[in-house]
């Protein structure tokens, strides 16, 4: 593998961290799946780059994006997973069903073409690394994923918030128990989940660009992390992230119409010894 | 959820004499159907019959063995994908594309089950849909054989068969037979260990068990069911796309399952019914059936989880009472 696709390897693996880390937060807090999660991603693609052309600010779409799919996140949990909170099995197939909405009601408004989010002036062209030309774009998202990485790891680590999610993914009754808001805690959790999975939109966007079954591919992605990395923890994301973007590169250059199965061969091996992923815990 | 299950000594191969009757009027009067309908309608009761299969089959496993499985859409596909390969590339007769359509997507399904029966609840359900989707993934992607997203039109059915109700009647045989069988399977010894299992899976291991083993047998049966109903599919469409092992076919499926009623088996043909009579309503107004499905799948889970037919149910008693 040259250092060319090891690069683009890495720079996807840096998106799949961003739109998984707030799938696995949801599911490791809340225990809930959250299928619409794809959807999430497609719509703030589509947000973020309407927000985008229309103001001429590539960072505009990307608090748009975040902004409003936290709005789509919050009518979500409190207007409908409410409803089933508790049966696991319930919430997945609600989440999808809303799922299946979203991305249709996507196609109403914004069509079956494919669109790409501008780049903004800054970040195009491309620049020397190793030697190596390439799209200073990609380079962007690849610091991007890390900062995000930093950010998660920050506040789980050492704000109050993060201590009480962390708390609250290992035994959430206790923390209830021990006087914490934990449904705020839960809503809080659900809407940072899904404003990442909008950035992750608006960042994919610019370079995947933004197609009807987008969602469902980056849902295949996140799920492939999440089920590799473990839920809930954030390692397992960064790492999962990496084993199937870098997989998934290798996969296009030598077999390039099953990439797809690439990554369902360490799926396989994982789940063979490790059920859980590779820093899943059972509770 | 479970039926009780009483011996009972005059049995027509495990069937009480009532039910028989029962049994052989609804296939009777299934049988009639064409004699009233209009070809269009002969039709859909043909796709009612053919999703009622692929619905019992995603019952076996989410009604006997506590799992839900979103992979069995992709099953069902890869069957369809394979009859009509064979039919319109290699000019396969039919019966020969049918038989290795069913093998090999009962293949498929026998590497799920291996991959699946070390997980349970949500775990599985989400391998089981990232399975069916590198599934359409691959049938998207892999042009030179599946035609990518153009797909494939085949020349499947028997001459014949050509007519709709000489096809509706060879599906309905085909329906009755599998029924029977499946009917038969859930009933088995393995059935009730398979229940033991949904029931307490430690329990069921202490007693000696081999719970994985009977997973994955049972998901490989559950998967051949809905390779049989591929298979049909692929005769009733003569087209495949990969719409046929999309995700939304899989979603399809469970939700016809759990509208029948989880557990009851039979009742995926009025789930069936029910969805695809929605459908075709819905489509003579809007082009927006997905969303539809997407609202239909949101109230289902909010206000029936337990299907519709037990919501009536419940409801009935309640009134009684």
């Amino acid at each position: 593998m040259s250092l060319f696709q090891l690069l683009n390897g890495l720079t996807f693996a840096a998106l799949l961290f961003v739109v998984a880390s707030g799938f696995t937060l949801i599911f490791g807090l809340l225990r809930i799946v959250n299928l619409a999660h794809g959807a999430l991603y497609l719509f703030g693609g589509y947000i973020g780059y309407t927000v985008a052309i229309r103001t001429g600010s590539f960072v505009l779409g990307g608090v748009g994006a975040m902004a409003s799919i936290a709005a789509i996140g919050l009518v979500l949990d409190q207007g409908l997973l409410r409803f089933v909170r508790g049966n696991e099995l319930r919430q997945v197939l609600l989440s999808l069903g809303a799922a299946f909405f979203l991305n249709d009601l996507a196609l109403v408004i914004w069509g079956g073409d494919s669109f790409t989010v501008p780049i903004p002036q800054m970040l195009r062209g491309g620049m020397k690394v190793f030697g190596t030309f390439y799209p200073t774009y990609r380079l962007f998202v690849l610091v991007s994923g890390v900062v995000v990485f930093a950010a998660l790891w920050l506040l789980l680590n050492y704000t109050r918030l993060g201590a009480l999610i962390r708390a609250g993914v290992d035994d959430a009754e206790m923390v209830e128990a021990s006087g914490v808001n934990i449904q705020r805690i839960f809503l809080i959790t659900f809407l940072l989940g899904s404003a990442l999975a909008g950035l992750g939109g608006l960042i994919g966007g610019a370079f995947l660009s933004l197609y009807p079954s987008a969602d469902a591919e980056i849902l295949v992605f996140s799920l492939a992390v999440v089920i590799i990395g473990g839920r809930g923890s954030l390692v397992g994301v960064g790492v999962g992230s990496l084993l199937v973007g870098l997989l998934n590169t290798l996969g296009q250059v030598m077999f390039p119409e099953l990439a797809y199965f690439v990554i369902f061969g360490p799926m396989a091996v994982l789940l063979a010894f490790r059920p859980l992923g590779l820093f899943g815990r059972a509770t | 959820m479970t039926t009780p299950f009483s011996p009972n000594p005059s049995r027509l191969a495990g069937m009480t004499g009532r039910a028989a009757i029962v049994a052989c009027l609804v296939v009777v009067v299934a049988a009639c159907l064409p004699l009233l309908l209009s070809n269009y309608q002969v039709g859909l009761a043909t796709e009612v019959l053919i999703f009622g299969i692929l619905a019992m089959s995603v019952d076996i496993l989410a009604g006997f063995a506590g799992r839900t499985s979103l992979g069995h859409g992709a099953i069902f596909g890869v069957s369809t994908y394979v009859v009509v390969y064979c039919t319109a590339q290699i000019a396969l007769p039919p019966a020969v594309a049918f038989t290795l359509g069913v093998l090999a997507a009962t293949a498929i399904a026998s590497v799920f089950a291996l991959l699946a029966v070390r997980t349970s609840g949500v775990y599985f359900l989400l391998l089981t849909l990232a399975l069916g989707m590198i599934i359409w993934g691959i049938c998207l992607r892999w042009t030179q054989v599946t035609g990518g997203e153009n797909g494939m039109r085949g020349d499947v059915r028997p001459a014949m068969l050509l007519s709709h109700s000489a096809f509706y009647w060879a599906v309905l045989a085909g329906a009755a037979v599998v029924s029977f069988l499946m009917w038969r399977f859930v009933r088995s010894p393995f059935g009730l260990t398979l229940r033991g299992i949904r029931d307490s899976e430690s329990r069921m291991r202490s007693l000696g068990y081999n719970v994985p083993l009977h997973l994955f047998i049972g998901f490989t049966v559950s998967g051949f069911f809905a390779a049989i109903a591929g298979a049909l599919y692929a005769m009733f469409n003569n087209f495949v796309s990969p719409s046929t092992v999309a995700l939304a076919q899989s979603v399809e499926g469970v939700l016809m399952m759990i509208v029948g009623g989880v557990g009851t088996l039979f009742g995926a043909f009025v789930g069936a019914a029910a969805i695809i009579a929605l459908e075709n309503v819905v489509s003579a107004y809007t082009e927006r059936w997905q969303m539809v499905l997407g609202i239909t799948f949101v109230l289902i889970m909010i206000f029936a989880p337990e299907g519709i037919i037990g919501k009536l149910r419940a409801i009935l008693s309640r009134k009684v009472r």
